[in-house]
């Protein structure tokens, strides 16, 4: 039944997403190669600066991506040809997300890397521009695309493949399918949540889940963040071991060498936290995609509670309209509008 | 075989001060003490080695009707046979001002502290009652180690009388023998010869940097507890996300362990540095101090000599009165106190070097022990996960 296929491709959704990051599949549902990954390298290779006017006239920088694309079964025959490739901007991937989750409500839409850089502890940069910061979003956005791309049905879109294919006039393309009029008011989607009479229990637990996974990835992102602040005072501090034995050194004659030596190891100690919270944040960028797909998955629920509601109310509508065909026809009017009618719902609903 | 000194800590009855029965003279060392001689002879010549010896049934002191105090007790071992004394930081301290009293002209080793704050300090803590035993059981060492002192008829007292007869005044009055000593005063110093200037200058740069240094590793332990904190929360974070998830339970458990294993090393990390690292720091402060008062008491000396030698040349020249007795004793007299200080000085400078290369080695094998034990337990996890991982493949090709 259409409903219970939906299901399945929500399940399997949240299933499939194992991959290795060189694209490689290990989930069998995917064998029957219908996805665009198997037939197609894809890889966000660079990041650039540009500048340029806004929409509004007004100069601004921005980063670009260099998303590069390769037939597989060139490579497959020894042949080695250069990669296809163009660039994207951040804005460019998001209208392409906003796009997926209106054509496809039913599916869990793989997240994007985060736009503003939240979780930060005090010391790292908060700013789009820094290098570690795209260099981290490069990542994410290529995990982004390689996740879309192995998925049984976003990966035959066609605009995901104008996306990774044509430069120029792909943005037309998008705004020509009139798909920003399907969105859904979010007031009618919060409003559903309470007024539907059956609730279908697989959907309340993925609700549940995924309020629950949100929450345990929020709070493991703000708790990792205080402890890296904290390590980082600790490390730092060390550092102030460096000057003293050097200072100390100076005075001392058989001692100074190796007091002027730890000194300069407790130097280099105390940078060494530098790099080690920066591979960390490769660490967190990973919880913060689950904490994303979390919320993808919430929204998918709440697609569902809408639909159910407006198909619940439809039925409702339908018995009201049949029994006034039936006074009209009989002539008896009818003034109450009896119990009996709700027990029809979850039927008519079926 | 080496002299052994054991501090260990006991209980005790209460030994108010008014009960010491036997006087001093009676407990003079006579020729036939076996214990004595054989002492003697291994505190000159062999390497004495001590031995901080905590009795596996180390029992905090107990409080005694309304006097509260710590009992320190050394046992000394010989040849034969056992022998044990018990003494107070009192007797210490008894001790070391007859000490520097009797032997003005070297450096005295420092106590640790001697009044800590009530109500700050627990005095009765195991913590401190191991730690002060450990600086005692140094200062011991040290003493024992002089070639001067070691032979002082005071510290034989110490070693092997039952109850010091200290003369109760004595015994509560804190620097009184010093301060009489310098009742020389008057006298300045004209011209202080190069090397104990230098001497000097060391000692103030010296003291300075270690002061920096305990007021940074403070620091770091403050900065170490807050870590430990937030550390503690973010493992906990994942044991409460274990329990809403099924596949996923043992890793995020198994991560929550490690992290609570990390937490456990750090904490004995910090405990070291707080018992180990800063005591010595703090006691070799002290250390300079001394060493400074006996600077100080040198260039008295010296003082002393040249006011007296300055006068005598006066009145020679006036009245042809020749150069009194008492200035060349007091040339004399400088002359031993430059020569012992010199000594005293080398030693110094070398049980220096050793006590901090000691030091520094030791705080770089805790934390490096800290860092080994935090590895083995992620690397256990990582163990862990494998297996999970092959487990849950073998599983999903059993479904397919």
């Amino acid at each position: 039944m259409a409903e219970d296929s939906k299901e399945d491709s929500v399940a399997s959704n949240v299933d499939s997403d194992q991959q290795t990051p060189d694209g490689s599949l290990n989930n069998s549902v995917l064998a029957d190669g219908s996805c665009l990954l198997r037939r197609m390298e894809i890889c966000v290779a660079e990041a650039e600066k540009r500048s340029g006017k806004n929409a509004v006239s007004m100069q601004e920088t921005f980063t670009v991506y260099l998303v590069e694309t390769r037939p597989i079964d060139a490579t497959a025959e020894g042949r080695s040809p250069p990669p296809d490739s163009l660039w994207r901007r951040y804005s460019e991937f998001e209208l392409l997300r906003n796009y997926l989750i209106i054509a496809y409500p039913y599916i869990v839409v793989p997240p994007l890397p985060e736009k503003r850089a939240e979780f930060v502890w005090h010391k790292l940069s908060a700013d789009n521009m820094d290098p570690d910061f795209v260099e981290r979003r490069r990542i994410g956005l290529e995990n982004f695309l390689f996740r879309v791309a192995s998925h049984p049905v976003l990966s035959n879109d066609e605009i995901l493949y104008h996306f990774l294919t044509k430069e120029h006039g792909w943005k037309e393309m998008v705004y020509e399918t009139g798909f920003q009029a399907k969105a859904d008011s979010r007031l009618r989607a919060l409003s559903a949540t309470f007024r539907v009479r059956s609730p279908h229990k697989r959907l309340v637990e993925m609700k549940h889940y995924s309020d629950g996974l949100q929450s345990h990835t929020a709070q493991l992102l703000r708790a990792r963040t205080r402890v890296a602040d904290r390590l980082y005072a600790v490390y730092k501090v060390h550092g102030n071991y460096g000057r003293v034995f050097s200072e100390w050194s100076a005075i001392e004659k058989e001692m100074g060498d190796g007091l002027q030596s730890a000194g300069h190891h407790m130097d280099a100690y105390a940078t060494s936290i530098d790099d080690i919270l920066e591979e960390e944040e490769h660490y967190a960028d990973q919880l913060k995609e689950y904490l994303f797909y979390a919320e993808a998955l919430r929204a998918v629920c709440r697609k569902h509670e809408l639909s159910q509601f407006e198909l619940e109310m439809a039925s409702l509508d339908l018995i009201s309209k049949k029994q006034q065909r039936e006074e009209l026809a009989t002539g008896v009017c009818h003034t109450n509008i009896n119990l009996k009618q709700y027990a029809m719902l979850p039927k008519a609903c079926k | 075989s080496p002299l052994l000194f054991s501090p260990s800590s006991q209980p005790s009855s209460s030994s108010s001060l008014n009960s010491v029965t036997s006087s001093f003279s009676a407990m003079e060392i006579s020729p036939g003490f076996s214990p004595w001689k054989s002492y003697n002879t291994f505190a000159f010549s062999a390497i004495v080695s001590l031995l901080l010896m905590l009795p596996s049934d180390l029992k905090s002191c107990r409080r005694v009707a309304s006097k509260t105090f710590p009992i320190k007790t050394s046992r000394i071992e010989f040849d034969l046979p056992d022998y044990s004394v018990r003494r107070r930081y009192q007797d210490f301290d008894w001790l070391r001002i007859k000490l520097e009293d009797s032997q003005p002209t070297h450096l005295i080793p420092p106590l640790p502290e001697k009044f800590v704050m009530k109500g700050v300090v627990d005095r009765f803590s195991e913590e401190f009652v191991e730690t002060r035993m450990k600086a005692l059981d140094k200062f011991l060492k040290r003493v024992a180690d002089h070639p001067v002192l070691s032979f002082n008829p005071h510290l034989n007292a110490f070693l092997t009388a039952k109850d010091l007869n200290k003369r109760q005044g004595l015994a509560l009055l804190t620097k009184v023998g010093e301060s009489v000593k310098h009742v020389a005063g008057g006298y300045k110093i004209r011209a202080r010869p190069a090397e104990f200037c230098a001497m000097g200058e060391y000692l103030d740069t010296f003291s300075q940097k270690l002061g920096t240094i305990d007021r940074i590793a403070q620091r770091i332990l403050r900065e170490q507890s807050e870590y430990l904190t937030e550390l503690r929360q973010y493992g906990a974070v994942y044991s409460s996300w274990a329990g809403s998830e099924e596949q996923l339970q043992r890793p995020l458990e198994g991560v929550a362990g490690c992290v609570t294993t990390s937490c456990g090393a750090l904490e004995d990390l910090s405990d070291n540095m707080s018992q180990d690292f800063l005591p010595v720091l703090r006691e070799y402060v002290l250390y300079i101090e001394s060493m400074k008062n006996v600077l100080r008491k040198r260039d008295q000396v010296q003082a002393e000599y040249e006011g007296r030698l300055e006068a005598a040349v006066l009145r020679k020249q006036e009245d042809r009165t020749p150069i009194p007795v008492e200035v060349e004793k007091c040339q004399d007299k400088v002359e031993c106190f430059n020569a012992d200080l010199k000594a005293d000085w080398e030693r110094w400078q070398r049980n220096k070097r050793q006590d901090f290369k000691q030091l520094l080695t030791g705080m770089a094998d805790k934390n490096i022990n800290y860092y080994e034990k935090c590895q083995a337990a992620w690397e256990s996890l990582i163990t862990l996960l494998q297996e999970k991982q092959t487990e849950d493949k073998t599983s999903e090709t059993e479904l397919n």
